[in-house]
């Protein structure tokens, strides 16, 4: 196997040279843009989008929505109902519930997110090699993803979740994603796999390998492209996945706590206390089903929409 | 078939190894001095200190002591939890009310799920297939951390249908209400997968002989339908375990039932790291075997899956 690099900017000789422009006005609609037509007449589509899109915002910019702060606790408010600046009341601490509902998004949001990216690059890189390179880099490496699978995900995450966790004083946020990340990507992987390897053997493809390209350019500039449709799909289902697993670890112990503000911390911390007052359980666990169900709905507006046979 | 097995066979045990030396390197290692963290600020005298190696052999290599960790899972010995309790004693008295749970589970939803299904499959774009759809995805999206809570509040608490707790003899009416909330982990996917299937078995030619023949519609989807639909399912179900296996943990913690789940709960909230190797070494061995007994249920069950 050659050097990727060197291959990549290796210019293939000859007759590749005069191959069309890019950019011909009267080029036929691609995958993803195809797609996008479809996504765009789809009702569940802009819903889902609609719910991200405040959600991320709430992340991004929790002011916009709250002026309290979700620090500020003053055990005389315990369990006091709603009113002034606490739309939801206060919880057994004496927090303003809907503050820290807000600034909860972020902390579960940025979880999810770089847990998502972190299993994204390694279930590409896994499934790319696995698919393309075929033979035994297949063989190992479809056996490591069995191996990992074999392991029930929440056992492995609470194991490797209190490993991450440095000092008893840490929020966690690290610890936990490094843990989603490690432990989601096998099924990104898998179908990243599959679709590689459908790819590989298409017509496009072989012509590319007899022009001269070379492994990094078939990979990156032919294959990817038309197989980066699924892989997205599952990435958008892991978002909602890992946001439900950051709650169940803090649920369970493992997970952010300490200074750390997210939905699972105030379902865990208030949970004991739900038969004297709901609010403070219940309210963060809406804002977090329906975040969930957004991007659930997101994941599969889009797979109806990248799959020709729904249509 | 036998090659199958084998092939299985040897694959699970690699798993095996590869999960219990994962556990156990990021439970156990790179420990400065356990003997010195259990006495706290005391001196350990050298006599001490031979004494306590020679009973958990802390003073050999790390693989070593590995072997020594494999050798007590595979002969039934996991060790003491940090109170003193036999890790084993506990397992054999937490299995039986899991078991009992995950069944009631297992049961309650195979059978919501299926008699769906096949309703909202006959009845394709009707009313009651459009609300399943939408229901599906509604309890898709609630993590077991805001279903069993909020259940538990609304069924236990405000409405009182069912008990709160669950004691340590329990009945099967006090684990109902536990069993419906874990139940509704697996549910959704078991509807959906029934759904698909029996739609597609029922446009099969089969069916349109046996209608030809003049069968019922009841006899045609309970017997002939139904039997050919059930395979996804089934194997679904199996692999559900570990959903299932997960969701305990959490559902056992929030009812207080005194099973594997609720002691592993425990073992992590009170840093009882013993308890919590034990346990989920215990959990993923389990996980393997069953894993392992599904696939070849499934053999069995549809005579045209060939394993070569």
């Amino acid at each position: 196997m050659s050097d990727i690099n060197a291959v990549t900017t290796a210019e293939a000789p000859g007759p590749a040279a005069t191959r069309p422009a890019d950019a011909s006005s009267a080029k036929p609609r691609s995958l993803a843009g195809d797609a996008w037509r479809d996504l765009r007449r789809s009702k569940v589509f802009w819903i889902a989008a609609v719910l991200v899109a405040v959600i991320l915002l709430m992340a991004v910019w929790p002011t916009l929505f709250t002026s309290a702060d979700p620090a500020n606790c003053q055990l005389a408010n315990r369990h006091h109902p709603a009113g002034g600046g606490a739309l939801f009341g206060y919880d057994f601490q004496g927090c303003n519930v809907y503050a820290r509902t807000i600034y909860g998004a972020r902390d579960s949001i940025f979880v999810a997110v770089v847990a998502t990216l972190i299993a994204g690059v390694i279930g590409l890189t896994v499934g790319l090699v696995a698919g393309f390179y075929g033979r035994w880099a297949d063989a190992v490496l479809s056996r490591f993803i069995d191996i990992v699978l074999g392991v029930p995900f929440l056992l492995a995450a609470i194991v490797l979740a209190r490993r991450f966790t440095v000092h008893e004083t840490d929020t966690g946020v690290l610890a936990v994603t490094l843990t989603l990340g490690l432990l989601g990507w096998t099924t990104a992987a898998r179908v990243m796999r599959s679709a590689v390897i459908t790819a590989r053997n298409q017509d496009y493809v072989t012509a590319a390998r007899m022009l001269g390209a070379g492994p990094g350019r078939l990979m990156f500039r032919h294959i990817l492209p038309n197989a980066v449709g699924p892989f997205l799909v599952v990435l958008t289902l892991l978002l909602g996945i890992n946001i439900a697993a950051e709650a169940t670890l803090s649920y369970l112990g493992v997970g952010l706590q300490g200074d750390a503000i997210s939905w699972g911390t105030s379902i865990a911390g208030n949970g004991p206390y739900v038969r004297v007052v709901a609010g403070p359980v219940v309210w963060p666990s809406i804002f977090l089903a329906v975040t969930v169900l957004a991007f659930i709905m997101l994941g599969d507006a889009v797979r109806d929409a990248f799959d020709p046979k729904r249509r | 078939m036998t090659r199958y097995i084998v092939r299985r066979l040897l694959q699970m045990v690699l798993t095996f190894f590869g999960a219990t030396f994962v556990v156990y390197a990021l439970m156990f290692a790179n420990q400065d001095d356990p003997y010195q963290v259990l006495a706290g600020d005391r001196v350990v005298s050298d006599s001490q200190r031979a004494a306590l190696n020679a009973q958990y052999h802390l003073d050999k290599g790390f693989f070593t002591q590995y072997w020594y960790y494999v050798k007590g899972l595979l002969t039934g010995d996991f060790g003491t939890s940090l109170t003193g309790r036999r890790i084993g004693d506990m397992l054999a008295e937490a299995w039986p009310i899991t078991i009992k749970l995950t069944l009631l589970a297992i049961v309650i939803s195979a059978v919501v799920a299926i008699a769906a299904g096949v309703f909202s499959a006959v009845r394709r774009g009707g009313i009651f297939d459009h609300v399943t759809l939408v229901l599906t995805l509604v309890v898709l999206a609630m993590p077991i951390v805001v279903l069993a809570p909020v259940a538990q509040l609304i069924f236990g608490v405000k409405l009182g249908w069912f008990p709160v707790t669950v004691t340590r003899d329990a009945n099967l009416y006090q684990l109902l209400l536990p069993a419906l909330v874990l139940g509704t982990l697996v549910v959704a996917t078991e509807l959906r997968v029934t759904r698909s299937s029996v739609a597609e078995n029922l446009r099969a030619d089969y069916v349109r002989t046996a209608r030809a023949k003049g069968l019922s519609t009841r006899r045609v989807v309970g017997v002939h339908v139904l039997r050919n639909s059930l395979i996804p399912v089934i194997t679904l179900i199996g692999v559900d375990l570990g959903v299932l296996m997960s969701g305990a943990i959490v559902t056992e913690g929030v009812f207080n039932i005194p099973g594997v789940g609720f002691n592993l709960f425990r073992g992590i909230r009170t840093e009882d790291g013993p308890v919590v190797v034990g346990f989920v070494s215990v959990l993923v061995i389990v996980f393997l075997v069953v894993n392992l007994i599904v696939d070849l249920l499934y053999a069995v069950l549809d005579p045209r899956i060939r394993y070569e």
